[in-house]
C-alpha cells in the first residue's frame, strides 16, 4: 500500500500477547485513518455501553495516510477510544512525532487492549515489541517519564506517555508526547491509566511509500505555497501562536469572561498572542512536518511562576485568564505548564477552575471545601495552587480533576458547569458568535471547536464572510466545516492548514499519496461518513436530542458588556435546519437513506 | 564562486521538513533514517539543530577512503562526492567524519552524506523557517552576522 503502511499492531495487556493483521483496504479508503479509521475500529470491537475505565475498551493509537510525509502540516495521529469525560466515540489529536514514529515502526494503528496487572511501558522497535515492567517510572511527571523511557529504549525513541493526572484516572487527563504535545481531551490518559500503561516508546526505521512522487510533490508544492501565502497560515500564527486570538476574539466580545457569565474582558490584551511574544517567546516551535508553527517555546522568569516549557496556546491562555477573571500572564503560563507535566487538559481544567470559582463566589462551596483557599474570580495564586492540587489529584484538586460538570453537579448547581455533553467548552462564546454555539451543541465530542470551527469564517473571515451575530446560514456552515474536518483529522492533516488550503487541496495529495483518487465531494463525503459514525456511537451510550443543546445560561443571560452587549445564542433557530440539512430525523437521528448513502 | 549549506539553528523550529524532503530526494518515498541531514532536537529546551555534511576543504573521509569512493568532485566546487561503484563498504568514512556526518544505511547498503541534491539541496526548499540557506560561500555568514549587527544598531539608537 502507498500512504498506509499496511499493518496494525494489537496488544492484548491482559494476556501479554502481540499480533499483527492486514490494514484493510477498502476500511483505509472509506475511513482513511486516525480518527476515521480508528472509530471504526472501536465501533467494530467495543460496546458502546462499556466502561470507559473498564478492561473491556479499547486504546487506538492511529496515524493518518499524510502522517510521516512532508504533506504540509500533516504529521498528526489520534488517540480513539470510549472517553471517560463523556462515554462519547473519543478521538484526541495530536501533533508531535509519536505518529509519524509509529508509521515509520509499519504501523497505520496500534490497538492497545485488556489491562495490565501491574504497570508497563510498551517499546516497539520496529517488528520487536516489548511490554516492559513500569514500576519505576510510574509517579513521574511527563518529562522525567520520557527521559527514563528513553534511557532504558532508545535515546532518541518517540514517547506517549501519561503523567500522575492519568494514573489516577482523572477524567480530564491526556496523553503527552515529545513531552509538550498532547492527545488532549475527552480525558483519553484515564483509559491509559486504567490499563496501567505509563508509556509508549516507538522507534521506527521503515518508510511510508508514495504512488505518485512527482504528482505528489507538486501537490505538496502547491499546497505550501498556499498556506504559506495566507496571513493567518503563513504569518499570524508564526509570530503571535494561536493566542493572538484573544484579542480579536475580545474585541468581537465572545471571550468567555469570569465562567461565562460576561463576553468582555477589559485587560485581556495583558493575556494575548502579541503580550507573549514580547514577554515569554523563546522561540516559535513547529510539530512534525509543519510549516506553520504556531508553538510556542516560552520562559517566565517572575520568581512566583519560574519556569521553562512550551504553550500557553489560545485556548490554555482563556482558561487560566479571562474564564477565570485572571489577567496575569506569567499565572497562566505556570499553569499551562503544570498541566503539560502532570498531564492534564487545559482547556478543561481552566474551565472547571473557573466553574469552581463561581460556585465559591456564589456560597455553594466555601473555604472549607476548598482546602481554605479564597477561590474568588482574579485570585491569581489561588487559580495556580488548584491547578496544582487538580494535577495531583490533591485535596479539593481531585474534584476539579474530574470535571465541571462532576464538580457543579455534585454541590447542587449543574447549571454552572459550562459544558456541552459534560465535556467543557472552549473559548469561543456562544452568545457573541451563533454558528460555534450549534456546533457545541451538535458536536459528537460535546464542548468542542475544533471539529466545526466556524469561527475561520464568522470572526476571521477566511475566505468567507459571516456576521457572527445571525443565525441564517449557520446550520450549512456548521455541516461542512464538521464534515471537512472529520475527513482532514483521518488524514492526519492539521487543522490550521485550512488557513490556506482546503478539501479540494488535500483530495489531490491524498490521491498522488495513496493512488486510490478522491475527488473533492468523495473526501467530504468520507468527512460526513466518520461525523455519522460517531453519532451512531453516541445514540447507542444513550445520548438524545435532548443533550444537543448548550447550558441554559448561554441561551438566556444576555452577554453583560462589550460588543455583543445583550446578546444570547439562538440555538432553537439553527438546530431543527441542522438536523434536516444533515438528513437526519426531526430528533437527530440519522435516516435510513442517509445511513445506506454513507455506506454506514 | 560556489554555494555552501548554512545551517541556523537559532531558526529552526523542530519541524523535520529537511529530513522528509531529503529522503524523499534520494529515495521517492519518505525514510527519515535514510535522510542525509539529521535534525535533533532537545525537547526540554524545544530546540533543534540539523546536521549535515560540511564538504570539508581538508575531508577526513577522503583522507581516510582506500578506494577513492569518497572524494573532492571535479566538477563541483564545495562537494565532497560519493562514488557508489568503486565503495568497498568500509565505513571507514563514517568512523573518520568527526561530525558524524557520513553514516552507513544497511537497508541500502549505502554510505549517506549530503550531496547538495547536485546543487540544489531539498532539503533548504522545504526548510520554511529559513534555519537552512544555500548561499554564496563568499556570503556564508552574512545573514548571521546583519543579525548580530542589527542588535548593535538598537542598542546604539536607545542611547544616542
Amino acid at each position: 500500500m502507498f500512504g498506509w503502511t499496511g499493518t496494525i499492531l494489537r496488544v492484548d495487556l491482559t494476556k501479554g500477547t502481540i499480533t499483527r493483521e492486514a490494514t484493510d483496504p477498502k476500511l483505509a479508503r472509506d475511513y482513511l485513518g486516525a480518527r476515521g479509521l480508528g472509530g471504526h475500529i472501536l465501533r467494530s470491537e467495543v460496546d458502546p455501553k462499556t466502561d470507559s475505565l473498564g478492561p473491556d475498551n479499547k486504546l487506538v493509537f492511529a496515524p493518518g495516510p499524510f502522517t510521516g510525509t512532508f504533506a504540509p502540516s500533516a504529521g498528526r495521529f489520534n488517540v480513539v477510544t470510549k472517553g471517560p469525560l463523556n462515554g462519547v466515540l473519543a478521538a484526541s489529536n495530536s501533533g508531535g512525532s509519536f505518529g509519524p514514529e509509529l508509521k515509520y515502526a509499519g504501523y497505520d494503528a496500534l490497538i492497545i487492549e485488556g489491562k495490565a496487572a501491574k504497570p508497563v511501558y510498551l517499546w516497539i522497535k520496529d517488528d520487536q515489541i516489548e511490554i516492559r515492567d513500569a514500576a519505576a517510572i510510574w509517579g513521574h511527571n511527563t518529562l522525567d517519564t520520557t527521559d527514563l523511557v528513553r534511557a532504558e529504549t532508545d535515546e532518541d525513541a518517540k514517547v506517549s506517555c501519561i503523567g500522575p493526572a492519568g494514573e489516577h484516572q482523572a477524567l480530564l487527563a491526556c496523553i503527552m508526547n515529545e513531552m509538550h504535545r498532547a492527545a488532549g481531551r475527552t480525558g483519553v490518559g484515564a483509559v491509559m491509566g486504567s490499563k496501567n500503561l505509563k508509556a509508549i516508546a516507538v522507534s521506527g526505521s521503515g518508510a511510508v511509500k508514495v504512488a505518485d512522487p512527482e504528482r505528489f510533490k507538486a501537490a505538496v508544492m502547491k499546497a505550501r505555497k498556499l498556506i504559506q501565502a495566507h496571513p493567518v497560515g503563513g504569518a499570524g500564527l508564526k509570530a503571535y501562536g494561536t493566542d493572538v486570538l484573544v484579542n480579536i476574539l475580545n474585541q468581537v466580545g465572545a471571550l468567555p469572561t469570569r465562567n461565562y457569565q460576561d463576553g468582555y474582558f477589559p485587560t485581556a490584551d495583558k493575556t494575548g498572542g502579541e503580550s507573549l511574544a514580547a514577554k515569554q517567546l523563546v522561540r516559535p516551535k513547529g510539530c512534525f512536518s509543519c510549516i506553520i508553527s504556531c508553538g510556542r517555546v516560552t520562559k517566565v522568569d517572575n520568581p512566583a511562576y519560574a519556569g521553562y516549557g512550551e504553550g500557553p496556546e489560545y485556548e490554555s491562555a482563556w482558561g487560566f485568564g479571562s474564564d477565570c477573571g485572571i489577567d496575569d500572564l506569567d499565572a497562566i503560563t505556570k499553569a499551562n505548564f503544570l498541566c503539560n507535566e502532570y498531564g492534564i487538559d487545559t482547556i478543561s481544567l481552566g474551565s472547571t477552575i473557573a466553574c469552581a470559582m463561581e460556585l465559591f463566589e456564589r456560597g455553594f462551596i466555601t473555604a472549607k471545601d476548598t482546602d481554605g483557599v479564597q477561590l474568588t474570580f482574579g485570585n491569581t495564586a489561588a487559580m495556580v495552587e488548584m491547578t496544582r492540587k487538580a494535577c495531583t489529584s490533591e485535596g479539593f484538586g481531585a474534584k476539579l480533576a474530574q470535571g465541571s460538570y462532576r464538580l457543579a453537579e455534585g454541590y447542587g448547581h449543574p447549571e454552572l458547569s459550562m459544558t456541552c455533553k459534560k465535556q467543557e467548552m472552549p473559548a469561543y462564546d456562544p452568545r457573541g458568535v451563533q454558528g460555534i454555539g450549534l456546533n457545541y451543541a451538535t458536536n459528537n465530542r460535546g464542548g468542542d471547536h475544533v471539529r466545526g470551527y466556524t469561527i475561520a469564517i464568522e470572526v476571521l473571515q477566511n475566505g468567507a464572510v459571516m456576521d457572527p451575530h445571525v443565525t441564517e446560514g449557520k446550520a450549512g456552515l456548521d455541516i461542512t466545516f464538521q464534515n471537512l474536518t472529520g475527513a482532514l483529522d483521518s488524514s492526519g492533516a492539521c487543522l490550521f492548514s485550512t488557513f490556506g488550503i482546503g478539501g479540494a487541496e488535500l483530495a489531490e495529495m491524498l490521491s498522488a499519496l495513496t493512488g486510490v483518487e478522491y475527488t473533492l465531494d468523495e473526501f467530504m463525503l468520507i468527512g460526513e461518513r466518520i461525523w455519522n459514525q460517531e453519532k451512531l456511537w453516541n445514540l447507542k451510550v444513550g445520548y438524545t436530542k435532548a443533550d444537543d443543546t448548550l447550558p441554559v445560561r448561554l441561551l438566556k443571560d444576555p452577554i453583560k458588556t462589550g460588543p455583543s452587549k445583550g446578546e444570547v445564542n439562538h440555538l432553537d433557530q439553527m438546530l431543527p435546519e441542522y438536523y434536516k440539512m444533515r438528513g437526519w430525523d426531526e430528533d437527530g437521528v440519522p435516516t435510513k437513506a442517509k445511513l445506506k448513502e454513507l455506506a454506514l | 564562486m560556489a554555494k555552501v549549506l548554512m545551517i541556523h539553528p537559532d531558526k529552526c523550529t523542530g519541524c523535520h521538513n529537511c529530513e522528509l524532503a531529503c529522503s524523499f530526494e534520494h529515495e521517492g518515498q519518505f525514510r527519515p533514517a535514510a535522510s542525509r541531514v539529521q535534525a535533533y532536537t532537545w525537547e526540554r529546551e524545544g530546540m533543534t539543530v540539523p546536521m549535515m555534511c560540511q564538504q570539508c576543504d581538508d575531508a577526513a573521509c577522503v583522507k581516510v577512503c582506500p578506494t577513492g569512493a569518497m572524494h573532492r568532485s571535479a566538477t563541483r566546487a564545495n562537494l565532497v562526492d560519493w562514488n557508489e561503484q568503486v565503495c568497498i563498504r568500509c565505513k571507514m568514512c563514517t568512523v573518520a567524519c568527526p561530525f558524524g556526518n557520513a553514516r552507513y544505511d544497511a537497508a541500502s547498503s549505502s554510505i549517506f552524506k549530503c550531496d547538495t541534491c547536485q546543487g540544489a539541496p531539498e532539503c533548504v526548499t522545504f526548510c520554511p523557517s529559513g534555519a537552512l540557506e544555500f548561499v554564496d560561500d563568499e556570503q556564508q555568514v552574512r545573514s548571521r552576522k546583519k543579525a548580530y549587527a542589527a542588535k548593535f544598531r538598537e542598542a546604539f539608537q536607545e542611547v544616542s
